[in-house]
């Protein structure tokens, strides 16, 4: 391994690349485009033998990349905001095909008023598509999830796209000290794509096909429990990964002084690491403040959830995030998982960082404050509603 | 944790210089470093700001800092007496300049004439990167060149490292 100083962006390039990938088909969009253009001179140079096609929209970059999963082969793209809404007719197509692609998002605010700054809302916005959905908190983590999102993707029980996110120029643009895998033992982690789902003359099959009334649930269903085994394949992708790069991480969640917490602040992507030392600073002060990280949003960790928050007084959800004339769409999940547990405590969603806006450490002190008073309530930081 | 920030105009190198040094820093072992410009479209000649935060473990807030241990200024334009509101209170100004500064925690240097002399162009970001390396102790010199061997394209190093040379010695004075 060797430690370079990388962005974001840069460290997820890194990862595919060790991940070597037979076909890139992507267009790019401001705060992906390093990505795409790293890539390309990796190509270029011959350091990743690719085919890398130039393609004229974000749904040819995605619809390029089912063709080429259908025939077998490691595809990847990547994209941010409209662009993903541009793709999104796309997205279902390639989970219903159980095509395995994997795609970096850099995760930045839709239009209209036009913003290219960092929020969720394009990602969260396309839960429902079938898509693994991971957030990454730093360039490292960055780097790892490139390598481990084909492994999990590409597991037979699996066989499902992934999406793998990075908060807009907070993670893609911020330059970081990563560790870089040597190629043997990302070879050694990952080995090559190989299914029984692709079009083939010794084989042939139907694909792309038409299912209806009397069969369609039946596929449905198996899209379904494909996406519920992404939890054995993270744990199994995980402790491979640890085994060989002596990095470990913790699932579809990530507990941070949780176990004796009595407010829990839930969170994802890059703003986790400010609220780890919010809680840190709370603990020293006496305060009983823990941190639960939602590294995976699909499939949802309900189960973890409900466990890490069952002792806790009341919880917090802060997200990048608004479903208009709702809530935020992470706090209604979260409180769907505590229901079903039975977990009846207050819970509080504070929307947060929308089109990019900071969300300073004195908020989140305040948040902490607030949850002592273990009433739930939807609010926007940076707006006083009277 | 140390905490640098960098002013400069859109085409001085700000951003170059907060990776610079980044990356210096992180040629020891177990440091942590985040280095970012303020985001938003570019353009030359805007004002700009780039950060740079050291530390000896993980760096959580990514936000903007807005007390610095060090507030650079790579054109005396840029700087007013708001500067002094972005300084810790032991924090330090280094000002590149011609002009005399009586406070006493502003450090001046002459970054254009070593500039002229050295790379035959008005950019100042490598010398006010040697400056910082003498008055704060935070990267050696020896760091400093690497890095700037591993981030600049090649036909920039010798001229570059002449200046962070220049800078740094008189600094050091």
């Amino acid at each position: 391994m060797a430690r370079q100083f990388l962005s974001g962006n840069e460290a997820f390039a890194y990862g595919v690349r060790l991940a070597r990938p037979q076909v890139i088909s992507a267009y790019p969009i401001t705060p992906q485009t390093i990505v795409v253009e790293k890539l390309s001179e990796f190509v270029e140079d011959g350091s990743l033998k690719s085919e890398f096609i130039h393609v004229e929209s974000e749904h040819s970059a995605l619809s390029c990349a089912m063709g080429a999963s259908s025939v077998g082969a490691r595809a990847f793209t990547a994209t941010s905001s409209q662009g993903l809404l541009y793709m999104a007719e796309c997205l279902p197509y390639a989970a219903g095909g159980r095509l395995p692609i994997v795609m970096m998002n850099a995760n930045r605010s839709t239009a209209l008023p036009w913003n290219i700054y960092g929020d969720q809302r394009d990602s969260l916005s396309q839960l429902d598509s079938g898509w693994i959905q991971a957030y990454a908190e730093n360039a490292q983590e960055a780097l790892d999830l490139a390598l481990m999102s084909f492994y999990i993707a590409e597991h037979k029980q699996v066989s499902t796209p992934f999406m793998a996110n990075l908060d807009g120029f907070v993670l893609t643009h911020t330059y970081e000290v990563v560790d870089v895998p040597t190629a043997e033992q990302a070879d050694e982690f990952l080995p090559p794509f190989e299914t029984e789902n692709k079009m083939s003359l010794t084989k042939p099959k139907n694909l792309g096909f038409s299912a209806g009334p009397d069969t369609n649930t039946f596929f449905k269903y198996k899209e379904h429990t494909g996406l519920l085994n992404v939890k054995k394949a993270v744990t199994e992708a995980e402790s491979r990964f640890e085994s060989i790069f002596g990095r470990h991480y913790s699932g579809l969640t990530e507990n941070y002084r949780t176990d004796d917490a009595d407010y829990i602040l839930i969170t994802l992507g890059s703003i986790s690491g400010l609220v780890r030392e919010i809680v840190d600073k709370l603990r020293e002060q006496g305060e009983k403040a823990g941190l639960l990280r939602i590294r995976y949003m699909r499939p949802f960790p309900n189960e973890e959830i409900a466990k890490a928050v069952k002792n806790a007084k009341a919880v917090g959800v802060l997200e990048k995030d608004i479903s208009f004339g709702n809530e935020g769409t992470v706090y209604t999940n979260v409180n769907s998982a505590l229901q079903k547990a039975g977990i009846s405590i207050p819970t509080s969603d504070y929307i947060g960082g929308l089109g990019g806006r900071n969300i300073s450490p004195g908020e989140i002190e305040n948040i902490f404050e607030e949850l002592k008073q273990e009433k739930s309530a939807v609010k926007f930081l940076g707006i006083e509603v009277r | 944790m140390k905490e640098i920030i960098w002013h400069g105009r859109g085409g001085q190198g700000a951003f170059t210089a907060a990776r610079i040094l980044g990356e210096a820093y992180s040629l020891s072992e177990n440091t942590f470093v985040l280095a970012f410009p303020s985001f938003g479209p570019e353009r030359r000649g805007a004002p700009i700001r780039a950060f740079t935060k050291l530390d000896k473990k993980p760096i959580g807030n990514r936000s903007e800092i807005t007390k610095a241990d060090y507030n650079i200024f790579l054109d005396d334009t840029l700087f007013s007496e708001q500067a002094f509101d972005e300084l810790k209170p032991d924090g330090k100004i280094i000002l590149n300049t011609k002009k005399k500064n009586d406070d006493e925690r502003v450090i001046t240097i002459d970054g254009d004439s070593i500039a002229e002399k050295h790379l035959g162009l008005p950019i100042t970001n490598t010398i006010l990167l040697g400056a910082l390396a003498a008055v704060s102790g935070y990267v050696s010199l020896d760091n400093i060149i690497e890095a700037v061997r591993q981030t600049m394209p090649p036909r920039l190093h010798e001229k570059n490292i002449a200046a962070v040379r220049a800078a740094y010695e008189e600094a050091v004075k």
